[in-house]
């Protein structure tokens, strides 16, 4: 019988979405030949395998599998930014030890017995609340994307930079971030009714401070002390740190130390000088909070090689500071047709969402990319789109369609189109 | 009321309802002054939070020749790091040159960026006086203060910055 799932829906060989969601091709298409006969075994089923141990690390035939381009400022050590190996990753979960780094002088070792979160200024009553107090409060947690709003910004250079998808995107993950909601907190300090903003402090050398509206603070901002179930990790805040779900990543201040409730932004360097967004008239974007609508294809993707013509699984990754993804359309053909790709089912709010299409190549060159919409209605936007009124100082915030070329001979790079 | 608002209005119930400071084990402590005093760095741009002190640009000179110049150059024009000097009227232009005195809105996020971070091998050791000093040098060399003049907690706040209403709020509380 002919399965019509393997008629095209799009250009260019695109194939029907309803491939991942009822399960794999019919006749072993997509499945490896049967295993040899069992006579002969391999040779790690010959004698008792390795022990248990405390940590399970990965495998080490996974050791290319790192945190890439790590770098800092010239002449400091922590001063810099290390990026998610997503060419690497499948799912929506990223392994906290993979989680993407950008510190501003390096990662304090603080000591959690020592450390105390202050919440003062304009309060009925300052508080100090240490770790072992936090851990009693009533506990959230959400599995929520982080971006550095630097996230992406390589693609604003006049020509596309060839480098693997982490050194151009890798400043984005998703963890289950776990703590006491902030406004359990605030509602413990006793907010006045003058406040509006807060200032969040964090424990590292340059006490990184960041201003964020109460009302965000009030409605869905944790103090977060867990990632993906254990303790953070110190390059992600240990002991806490603030965690703004949606938001520029640089908000959520890590090894969290003071906030001081007020009635304006403290206009801090993060928040003027750097985070902000220079139009072409010369006046320029301040506090772009929730990160755009966004999604990359990150199989395959810059230096990948595709194998002979045939069925090949397109799969990336899309999120929106908005809300959730509610749909995610991929073409093969530069962008003349599209079809809409299949979601993996963990569709949540604020989220890495995992989508997937299946793709007939038939070995000629083509252009594959993919564009999200969220639940607000955004659309991503193309990249001419984006530079319509941005100066060429603009480099924070930017969520355009990212393509890749596919060569005749398999190779992938990346490509403006 | 939007479905996005009433949502919101949902699940701020639902978090009061999950856990509310009344079911909150109440466990803060109290924090005396000296501690308050110790642990708030923060500067409002009104100039809420400025210690006393002063200094002139006369008297940073020193300090910037010390402390500064290998990552931000002679006479602040860049190096290793940003250049804190020029750049005024570039911003509209196709090379548009972001510095103190041609992007920053307000004089208070010097003295308050400099008195967390900076140096950057040894933040947290220069003096107050030293602050106010550095922070007058850099927007002297600007053209934004006169060399002489005192910066103090009163005088910082009132220095108007070239691109003061260069900004255009994204998300207004």
């Amino acid at each position: 019988m002919k399965d019509d799932r393997l008629d095209a829906v799009a250009g260019n060989g695109l194939l029907d979405r309803r491939l991942f969601l009822r399960g794999g091709l019919a006749g072993g298409t997509l499945l490896l030949a049967t295993a040899a006969n069992g006579v002969e075994r391999e040779k790690w089923m010959k004698a008792p395998g390795a022990p248990m141990d405390e940590l399970g690390e990965p495998s080490v035939h996974e050791a290319h599998v790192k945190r890439t381009s790590v770098r800092s400022s010239p002449g400091t050590t922590g001063t810099g930014v290390s990026f998610t190996p997503h060419e690497h990753l499948d799912g929506i979960i990223t392994p906290s030890r993979l989680h993407f780094e950008r510190h501003h002088n390096g990662i304090p070792d603080v000591d959690p017995a020592q450390h105390r979160l202050i919440i003062h200024g304009l309060v009925e009553r300052p508080l100090s609340f240490d770790l072992d107090a936090l851990a009693r409060y009533p506990k959230v947690s959400r599995i929520n994307f982080l971006e550095c709003s630097g996230n992406s910004g390589a693609c604003l250079a006049p020509e596309p930079v060839q480098a693997p998808l982490s050194a151009i995107h890798g400043l984005v993950a998703a963890s289950e971030w776990g703590g006491v909601p902030l406004a359990v907190l605030l509602d413990e300090v006793g907010v006045k009714p003058t406040a509006k903003w807060i200032v969040a402090d964090g424990a590292d050398a340059p006490l990184m401070s960041r201003s964020v509206p109460l009302d965000k603070a009030m409605d869905d901002a944790i103090v977060a002390l867990y990632q993906n179930g254990e303790r953070l990790r110190p390059s992600n805040g240990y002991p806490m740190r603030l965690f703004l779900p949606g938001w520029e990543g640089n908000m959520s201040v890590k090894w969290l130390r003071t906030i001081k409730v007020t009635d304006q932004p403290a206009m801090t360097k993060d928040e003027t000088s750097k985070y902000s967004d220079l139009q072409s008239d010369g006046s320029a974007r301040l506090f772009t909070y929730p990160m755009g609508v966004k999604s990359v294809i990150t199989s395959p993707s810059h230096g990948m090689s595709l194998g002979p013509a045939g069925i090949y699984q397109v799969s990336g990754i899309a999120w929106s500071g908005s809300g959730r993804i509610v749909r995610v359309d991929v073409s093969v053909d530069g962008g003349r047709s599209w079809a809409e790709a299949a979601l993996d089912s963990h569709v949540l709010p604020k989220s890495l969402t995992r989508f997937r299409s299946a793709w007939r190549w038939d070995g000629s060159p083509s252009v594959i990319m993919s564009r999200a919409i969220d639940e607000q209605g955004n659309v991503q936007p193309t990249r001419q789109k984006i530079l319509e009124n941005r100066s060429s100082g603009f480099f924070y915030h930017y969520n355009g369609i990212q393509a890749w070329q596919v060569a005749a001979g398999g190779e992938v790079t990346h490509v403006y189109a | 009321m939007s479905t996005r608002r009433f949502m919101a209005v949902v699940l701020c119930a639902a978090l009061i309802n999950h856990a509310s400071a009344d079911e909150a084990p109440n466990l803060g402590k109290p924090v005396d002054a000296a501690t308050l005093a110790n642990i708030d760095y923060t500067i409002l741009p009104d100039g809420d939070g400025l210690p006393v002190g002063s200094g002139t640009a006369r008297q940073g000179a020193e300090v910037f020749q010390q402390h500064c110049v290998a990552c931000h150059g002679e006479g602040g024009s860049g190096g290793v790091n940003d250049a804190l000097v020029g750049g005024q009227g570039s911003l509209a232009s196709d090379s548009p040159r972001k510095t103190v005195g041609s992007y920053w809105p307000y004089a208070t996020t010097v003295f308050d960026y400099i008195r967390r971070a900076m140096p950057i091998q040894a933040p947290g050791t220069l003096t107050t006086d030293e602050i106010y000093s550095v922070t007058a040098y850099i927007l002297f060399m600007n053209g934004i203060v006169a060399e002489d003049a005192a910066l103090t907690a009163d005088t910082l706040p009132q220095v108007t910055m070239p691109n003061r209403d260069g900004f255009i709020w994204d998300y207004k509380p």
